[in-house]
């Protein structure tokens, strides 16, 4: 308990070793069925977009629909590195830290290190469907072959003649998908329509399909969720990974909430972390009937602490689109920039991870966003506080040192049962505590 | 024995105090249950010690004002309000931001004053002041939440306050243009129903309604001018959320169009509101009207006057 504060005081230098607590591990977003991961990059009034998938079936079965508020010349498509998402989702995943208790016989002692643990990404695409050509109102735009896809922009006059041309081309979209594609004709939105070329999938020799990246510039900040909709079955996730000069991203339509963090856990949590965190983050959804947003991650791209994974490299982040990265800083942090890159300097990129979990019903808009001049550090953070293996007999003060640990361990139980929703009679069975403190009556025993 | 606890006779006439009188009693209650309710079940990303520092900072620059304005009526309620309203709306990353948009938003009122009347509602006034000059201020529009029962208790309580307010009209006209607009935009679009009723249940456009536009002190004076005003604030609104893309439009709305509120005043004169003692004032004190915050009012009768003007 003690050591906490201490260990914190004095770990200041960021070096993943020496933090408050050591990562033992993380909840990525593999973790979660029907998760689509999007990188947002966001600049002024320049957005360039990274959507990723993890597509299981036939390549010539894929096809992706996303309106988009130009049309895309064929420099502002590009084909997106998947592990670059894979590090990403590593480096903000939620963790989990431990530290471990001094022995109470002697003065503090610094702790010992434990191992790191691997994890990977993925997710899923976004709308569905796949394309040729006609009319109907639908006028193609432009037409290009980036990487392992065949892209059209489409506009279109009217919805039904839009799915119409869809269907028609060989794009399976389901009936009625016309109410959702209206919205966005009507704002005179156009629609980015890609599928697999598989000459060209073939001759990439990977068995996955990339990331597909596109750059715009628009006042508009929001992601058409809705489109992916018509054909969903159940709640869908989509984590969200917005990369901004100056601030934390929320959205603007839809309260944005921290998940909870920094709470202590019991020990036993340790190898089922990603089992604790799918029930949290399913009771935060209850909790909130599903219609929050909630921020798992807000940290300068430069540095962690502790790290889940490391932050990315200037190629990486440009790669992801971060086009500012090059243009001399001004303003009052233009020195802070300077500093070293990584290990503890800043960038001039901030990273918020946004988890979403979405049904038709309880998100009847597209998620629409904002940049806040928000530069505060949040990360979703577990603490272990393992306690000292001796003996009570092994001092005086050894004694009480037990008795707290008791008290201790029963309140990370209460904690659990609390972030989870998981039986606090079990939990307190799996901690070794035989009472469930809460079951005590306050009247038991007054009159005896 | 049940007539005895429930007697129907009253053993004394049930009276409110006499500072229910003032409508800003009000408001001060219900701005508290909503920043209590916003900051413990909702997560209003607000420190204490950020709202102890709005209120410091708004109380101590009103004492201050009432050295700049001693003939200024000597109230801390508007200055209350203000620094309810700023909790309510203003989010910041350090704890100066507060402070500095509260001590603005109360000296605006002294130094601000064209026409013996001050231009700009200081809870606007401050949120503009900490988003444009100041950094790491924002608003939060989403931070309320479409909870059916939050916007049912707003629209409830919301309604109480503004009942008692003679100026009300100018909440229900703006509540008119402004939801008109956005129930023809659904249809238009081919979006469905649900999107209005999101749109709807928020928290910031209630609060905007009942609490800010409708400020007796720096609306038009004259009822018909608060109907075009609001109009106004209204398409303007609308304009910069659907038109331009941008956030938070009611506030740019109310800000913008502040300083067109002398000119109304001018063009079509009625008597300045009163926040208090009604019926008993004579003729135009111009001077003793208080500045105030978000806010609506009373029964007083410098509304009557109003419509008999109108």
């Amino acid at each position: 308990m003690l050591a906490i504060a201490v260990a914190c005081a004095i770990a200041r230098p960021p070096d993943a070793r020496a933090f408050c607590g050591f990562y033992v591990g993380k909840a990525d977003s593999n973790l979660f069925n029907h998760a689509s991961q999007v990188v947002m990059v966001r600049n002024g009034d320049k957005t360039v977009l990274s959507l990723m998938n993890d597509y299981q079936g036939e390549p010539t079965d894929f096809a992706l629909v996303i309106p988009v508020p130009e049309v895309l010349q064929k420099e502002q498509i590009h084909i997106g590195n998947r592990e670059i998402f894979k590090k990403l989702d590593e480096y903000s995943s939620p963790r989990l830290v431990e530290y471990f208790d001094p022995d109470p016989c002697e003065v503090m002692r610094p702790m010992a290190a434990a191992p790191m643990m691997e994890m990977s990404a993925r997710g899923t695409g976004y709308g569905v469907t796949r394309a040729e050509k006609r009319s109907y109102g639908v006028t193609i735009e432009a037409q290009y072959t980036v990487g392992e896809y065949d892209i059209v922009i489409l506009s279109a006059k009217q919805s039904d003649g839009l799915e119409t041309w869809l269907q028609e081309n060989g794009y399976k979209i389901p009936l009625g998908a016309h109410r959702a594609l209206e919205p966005y004709i009507r704002q005179d939105m156009k629609f980015f329509v890609a599928k697999v070329n598989l000459k060209e999938h073939q001759a990439s020799g990977l068995d996955y399909l990339r990331p597909i990246q596109f750059a715009f510039q628009s006042p508009k900040f929001m992601l058409p969720i809705r489109l992916g909709m018509i054909n969903a079955q159940g709640p869908q996730d989509l984590v969200v990974y917005a990369l901004t000069e100056n601030g934390r991203v929320e959205t603007t339509n839809y309260r944005t909430e921290k998940i909870p963090t920094g709470e202590n856990l019991p020990e036993y949590v340790q190898p089922k972390f990603q089992d604790f965190y799918k029930a949290m983050f399913k009771k935060q959804v209850d909790d909130n009937a599903m219609k929050a947003v909630f921020t798992e991650y807000v940290w300068n791209m430069g540095w962690c602490d502790p790290c889940a994974g490391p932050p990315l490299s200037r190629e990486e982040l440009k790669s992801l689109g971060v086009f500012w990265l090059d243009e001399p800083q001004a303003g009052p942090n233009a020195m802070l920039y300077r500093g070293p890159a990584f290990g503890g300097g800043q960038m001039p990129v901030t990273l918020t991870r946004l988890h979403v979990r979405y049904s038709a019903d309880t998100f009847p808009e597209d998620l629409a966003f904002q940049v806040t001049a928000d530069k505060e550090n949040y990360q979703a953070r577990y603490v272990l506080q393992h306690p000292w293996k001796g003996s009570p007999e092994a001092c005086s003060a050894a004694g009480n040192y037990f008795k707290q640990v008791r008290e201790r361990e029963s309140r990370e139980a209460q904690t659990l049962a609390g972030l989870t929703g998981w039986d606090l009679g079990g939990i307190m069975k799996n901690v070794g505590l035989t009472e469930v403190p809460s079951q005590k009556q306050w009247w038991k025993g007054l009159w005896d | 024995m049940c007539a005895r606890f429930f007697s129907v006779e009253r053993p004394y006439s049930w009276k409110l105090p006499a500072a229910f009188g003032d409508p800003r009693i009000f408001q001060i209650l219900f701005l508290g249950i909503l920043l209590a309710a916003g900051a413990w079940l909702r997560d209003f990303s607000l420190s204490t010690a950020q709202i102890i520092l709005t209120f410091t900072a708004a109380i101590t620059a009103q004492g201050f004002s009432f050295g700049l304005r001693p003939e200024a009526p000597r109230s801390y309620r508007s200055a209350i309000i203000t620094a309810l309203s700023l909790t309510l709306l203003l989010r910041a990353d350090n704890l100066w931001v507060h402070p500095m948009a509260a001590s603005a938003a109360i000296l605006s009122k002294s130094l601000i004053r064209p026409r013996a009347k001050h231009l700009f509602n200081p809870a606007t006034f401050g949120v503009m002041f900490a988003m444009l000059l100041l950094p790491g201020a924002w608003v939060s529009p989403g931070q309320w939440g479409q909870d059916v029962a939050l916007a049912g208790w707003m629209i409830a309580l919301g309604a109480f306050v503004a009942t008692r307010a003679r100026r009300a009209d100018i909440s229900w006209s703006f509540l008119a243009f402004y939801v008109g607009a956005l129930a023809l935009r659904v249809p238009y679009l081919g979006q469905r129903w649900a999107v209005l009723e999101h749109q709807l249940l928020n928290g910031a456009l209630l609060l905007f309604a009942f609490f800010m536009i409708s400020d007796p002190m720096t609306s038009p004076n004259h009822a018909r001018a608060r109907a075009i005003h609001a109009a106004l604030v209204a398409a303007i609104a609308f304009t910069w959320q659907f038109g331009f893309y941008a956030h938070n439009g009611m506030l740019w709305a109310l800000f913008l169009t502040a300083p067109m509120v002398p000119m109304w005043d001018a063009l079509w004169p009625a008597p300045k509101y009163q926040w208090t003692k009604l019926g008993k004032q004579v003729g135009g004190n111009h001077e003793q009207g208080e500045a105030e915050v978000m806010d609506s009012d009373a029964r007083d009768s410098g509304g009557v006057r109003d419509r008999a003007a109108a």
